[in-house]
């Protein structure tokens, strides 16, 4: 039976990891391959690092730093922010990107998703999606949830599938950052509704949240920040009490 | 020397930095006749379509070189795929080194396609599995197995029991990535390496 994943995200800006709290509020917390190389030897299944660098400086250290990633660590991961057109990707593969996560540009320019899968493979696609509950619909938005869109969640992530997704990264941005647990029915019905995997991220506050989101909520990953990255929830204590419950885990 | 074969076949980089860490120093990338031949161990990655690299290797010719290499060879993921009698992907002819087919998983049930993630090995066999335990994780991103033969070395299950790995004669393949499993896959990358 395939494990449930635990998934660190590391943002990233100029080379340096940093968390914020509703995505404000920046606070670095250290060196982005470093800090990698330590949840991998702690038992992460894989990685995300997102790239939040606002200037070209930026990206460029950006896909310097892949290549070190790649070149360091054992375990698949994912990279994403801004990234906008094939050949952004086609770089990030190059560095030695696992994957790459498409937010954004891929509801900009839905066409995205099929241009990356068809060259790279579906499985080197990630639909990273941000929602909030707008009245009683979860709609999508982008910028950092900034920004509302006009697609809906759950008709959005079955077209991302169609058109080639290999996963998808749900974020509620209405839970992110606030430690008080996932939206654990919106997800159930997300992982219903698709066949490919889902990554469950924003909110998680304690191993309980994380427990009840692989199980009630059906995810088949979980991704999450700053109880990592502070050191509240160490990666094996984690995965130990989840394998207590009795949720498949990579010990 | 270690010659990864160069048939623009995905992502190599983690193949090739995978051996790095496994300390092998003398690590080529290329389609050469003459380096694959002189290869102490050849490794044959490939991420992608299956019909697509079985394509490019039989119009380069490299197919008929793989198949009279005379040292071990490693496909990976769709490098083991093609080695195998043929595929359901594009419906290609495999390169028919591995006595069995290649196939869709079937959607079924809560079952997610494309199989992704870490998964267990079981009934594993030596050399390539030496000093493994049983149940061992390794990582897996694919949406085609191939079924169990007589060349299978290590089973996993999702949905269906397939082969996590083959061997036969001094062929050896892996449906899972060894170069992003751990210290699991880097223990699989020695003992092919020490073979």
């Amino acid at each position: 039976m395939v494990a449930k994943r635990i998934i660190p995200c590391l943002d990233v800006r100029d080379g340096k990891t940093v968390k914020g709290v509703h995505f404000l509020g920046l606070r670095e917390v250290g060196d982005a391959v470093g800090l990698g190389a330590k949840y991998a030897r702690e038992g992460a299944d894989e990685l995300v690092y997102l790239d939040i660098s606002a200037t070209l400086e930026g990206r460029r250290t950006f896909t310097q730093l892949v290549s070190e990633i790649s070149a360091r660590i054992d375990i698949p991961f994912t990279v994403g922010g801004g990234i906008s057109s094939l050949a952004d990707a086609a770089r990030l593969l190059e560095a030695g990107a696992d994957k790459v996560s498409v937010n954004s540009a891929a509801i900009r320019t839905p066409g995205l998703i099929d241009e990356i899968a068809s060259h790279f493979g579906n499985q080197f696609v990630v639909v990273a999606i941000d929602a909030r509950m707008v009245g009683d619909r979860w709609m999508a938005t982008t910028h950092g949830g900034s920004r509302p869109t006009d697609r809906e969640l759950f008709t959005w992530a079955r077209e991302a599938q169609e058109r080639g997704a290999g996963e998808i990264l749900f974020t509620s941005m209405d839970h992110d950052g606030t430690k008080k647990g996932y939206p654990v029915r919106t997800f159930a019905r997300l992982c219903d509704s698709l066949t490919i995997p889902v990554i469950a991220s924003g909110g998680a506050g304690s191993i309980d949240d994380i427990a009840e989101v692989l199980t009630e909520g059906k995810a088949d990953a979980a991704l999450a920040a700053s109880i990592f990255h502070y050191g509240e929830i160490p990666i094996p204590v984690l995965k130990a009490a989840l394998a207590e419950r009795g949720i498949p885990v990579r010990l | 020397m270690i010659a990864v074969v160069d048939y623009e076949a995905g992502n190599v980089r983690s193949v090739l930095n995978a051996l790095r860490r496994c300390g092998a120093e003398d690590v080529v990338l290329t389609a050469r006749e003459d380096l694959l031949r002189a290869a102490d161990k050849v490794i044959l990655p490939g991420v992608g379509d299956a019909s697509v690299a079985l394509e490019s290797l039989r119009e380069s010719g490299l197919d008929r070189v793989i198949l009279s290499l005379e040292r071990p060879v490693l496909g990976i993921c769709v490098g083991m795929q093609i080695l195998c009698e043929r595929t359901e992907e594009g419906n290609a002819e495999g390169l028919g080194v591995f006595r069995t087919a290649v196939q869709r998983f079937r959607p079924s049930g809560d079952l997610k396609i494309p199989h992704m993630g870490w998964n267990t090995l079981t009934t594993l066999r030596p050399p390539l599995f030496a000093g493994l335990e049983e149940g061992t994780y390794v990582y897996y991103v694919h949406s085609y197995y191939a079924g169990i033969c007589p060349d299978t070395i290590a089973e996993t299950s999702h949905g269906v029991s397939f082969s996590a790995a083959l061997c036969r004669d001094r062929f050896f393949g892996t449906q899972f990535h060894p170069e992003k499993s751990g210290s699991a896959g880097e223990r699989i990358l020695q003992n092919f390496l020490a073979l």
